[in-house]
């Protein structure tokens, strides 16, 4: 039942315990428990809205930065882990496979303002041994939602 | 000019063609088409648009070069992969060489079928409410529809008696459409059964239109030709528009016993020589690949299915529960208005969009088709405004009576 109600959650979290109860065919009241206990255990973490700022005339610019890391005794990656992604701008930190070690979503106004945080915080932190920056020019999809697309109705309106 | 002037194109019509009716629903689609800001649930396909592997199978097949004609039969690999898949999902077995024609849709399987079975006089039995062509291609062949009602009451299942009623010594078909258009409405197995019975001891032909047989939500699909001693009575039709959001590759395919197929491949070789090789192509690749997007597909309906029903109930129209394909036919009978008046109302005052009940036949009238291959979010708004249409139409009705 839980990994039902999470799918139809993920892709809206606008629906009410009762419309997802009668999708499921499942009686309301436990969808209802059942959300409230998935958001007590941290199942779900929080009800986002995914937004497309380009169209508010909000300038975003983001990077995605390689990080390559001296893992420490112990505790490996996750220290250095942590004192990334304590930083507000930072929006996402990913542990990778391969050719170096963190990816680091990165978020600010402007270029410069990502640029110098990278440089002045980021590159700065111990262990911390090399970063590459990759700017992100154009969203196309993010979160199984694409952009730009152009939902039209090309059916007939009436058939039989 | 002058020669022309006594040219009456309307000699030259045919009077069966003359005669025969212009669907219903064609009146209603003007009307649609000419409001703005409509919300439609009369649309009769998915609203998913075909999945991507698919499509790139086609895109795939023309850059290397399949523009050609296939074998009338249609491609090999298609028919056994049809063979497969009958066999896999409904224990099904025919020959893909000689039991399996790949056509142009349903729609040319339905008109392969009865032209090649029915001769001017025989009688076609028809459960109504139906989808809108088998009467009209009966008629073409000099057939004989003869129409047999369905009730709520038998969950829009024809019962063996009402059909039985029906048959005369000109009986020759009879035609099942389970899942059912318009009412979503399938055939339980205790009902089949009694029906092939019916079958057997008259010794009638089926053509089984089972177009929409994986939309269902009761159970896997079943097939009337998978009934003890059907298979060789039934000519079975299909095709990938609705499971596989496929309706505009315009492919479908028949299954029928040898000699009955050979007779139908004739007409196909003649008249529509085969179907284009792209969209075999693509069906191919959804036959191999495509089955979880068609559960996909069918958890989504489901979902919206059980939604639709259960908040036209709560708005107080009754509601029988469909169990297959992707509409939902309720009574509208409370408000006291007939279908098509019900429907032309909604239209003009709440601009939603549905498919007056009679339009598929006289025992449809009194309800509407309201299909649910809508986004969810569409679909909500939808209902938001027949709420508001029935409340205020209920508060007339009742105006009415006390005045």
């Amino acid at each position: 039942m839980r990994k039902n109600i999470l799918k139809l959650l993920e892709g809206n979290s606008k629906l009410s315990p009762k419309e997802i109860a009668l999708m499921l065919g499942l009686p309301p009241d436990e969808v209802a428990r059942e959300i409230a206990e998935m958001e007590k255990e941290k199942v779900i973490l929080r009800y986002t809205t995914l937004i497309n700022w380009e169209k508010v005339g909000e300038e975003e610019v983001a990077a995605l930065i390689d990080v390559k890391v001296t893992p420490q005794r112990d505790v490996g990656f996750d220290e250095v882990a942590a004192r990334i992604y304590q930083y507000p701008e930072v929006k996402s930190v990913f542990l990778m496979s391969g050719s170096y070690d963190l990816s680091v979503l990165v978020q600010g106004k402007s270029l410069k303002e990502v640029a110098s945080f990278v440089a002045q915080k980021l590159a700065t932190i111990e262990h911390v041994q090399s970063t590459v920056t990759h700017f992100i020019l154009k969203k196309y999809k993010q979160d199984g939602v694409i952009f730009e697309e152009e939902i039209t109705e090309r059916r007939q309106v009436v058939q039989p | 000019m002058n020669q022309n002037r006594n040219f009456e194109p309307q000699r030259f019509i045919s009077p069966v063609v003359k005669n025969l009716k212009p669907s219903g629903i064609r009146r209603f689609f003007d009307l649609v088409a000419n409001t703005k800001g409509v919300i439609s649930l009369g649309v009769g396909e998915p609203d998913f648009v075909t999945p991507w592997h698919i499509r790139e199978a086609c895109v795939q097949a023309l850059e290397r070069g399949y523009t050609m004609y296939t074998s009338n039969l249609g491609l090999p690999e298609l028919r056994k992969a049809i063979a497969k898949y009958l066999e896999e999902r409904f224990g099904l077995s025919y020959h893909p060489d000689k039991q399996i024609l790949v056509t142009i849709g349903a729609s040319e399987a339905v008109d392969l079928a009865l032209r090649t079975v029915i001769n001017p006089g025989d009688e076609v039995l028809i459960p109504e409410p139906c989808y809108v062509s088998y009467k009209p291609i009966t008629l073409l062949c000099g057939g004989v529809p003869v129409e047999v009602p369905t009730t709520q009451a038998h969950n829009f299942q024809p019962t063996p008696q009402e059909i039985e009623k029906r048959i005369s010594p000109k009986t020759k078909l009879l035609i099942l459409c389970y899942p059912n258009n318009p009412t979503g409405a399938v055939l339980d197995q205790e009902t089949m059964m009694a029906i092939a019975r019916v079958v057997e001891k008259h010794n009638l032909l089926v053509l089984a239109d089972e177009i929409y047989a994986e939309l269902r939500y009761d159970g896997p699909p079943v097939s009337f030709a998978s009934l003890p001693g059907m298979q060789e009575r039934t000519i079975l039709v299909s095709g990938f528009s609705k499971a596989f959001a496929m309706t505009g590759w315009r492919i479908g395919y028949v299954a029928a016993h040898p000699e009955l197929l050979a007779a139908m491949v004739k007409i196909h070789q003649y008249t529509i020589l085969c179907a284009p090789i792209m969209s075999q192509m693509a069906a191919l690749e959804a036959l191999q690949q495509g089955l979880k997007d068609v559960a996909y597909m069918v958890e989504q309906y489901d979902q919206r299915r059980r939604l639709v029903v259960s908040r036209l109930r709560e708005i107080g129209l009754d509601c029988f529960e469909p169990k297959g394909a992707f509409y939902v036919f309720p009574s509208i009978a409370i408000t006291g208005l007939s279908s098509e008046e019900f429907a032309e109302r909604l239209l003009k005052e709440e601009k939603v969009a549905v498919v007056p009940g009679n339009a598929f036949g006289p025992s449809g009238e009194g309800f509407i088709r309201c299909s649910y291959a809508t986004s969810l979010q569409e679909l909500m708004e939808a209902l938001n405004r027949i709420e508001r249409f029935v409340a205020r139409h209920l508060r007339l009705a009742k105006a009415v009576a006390h005045g």
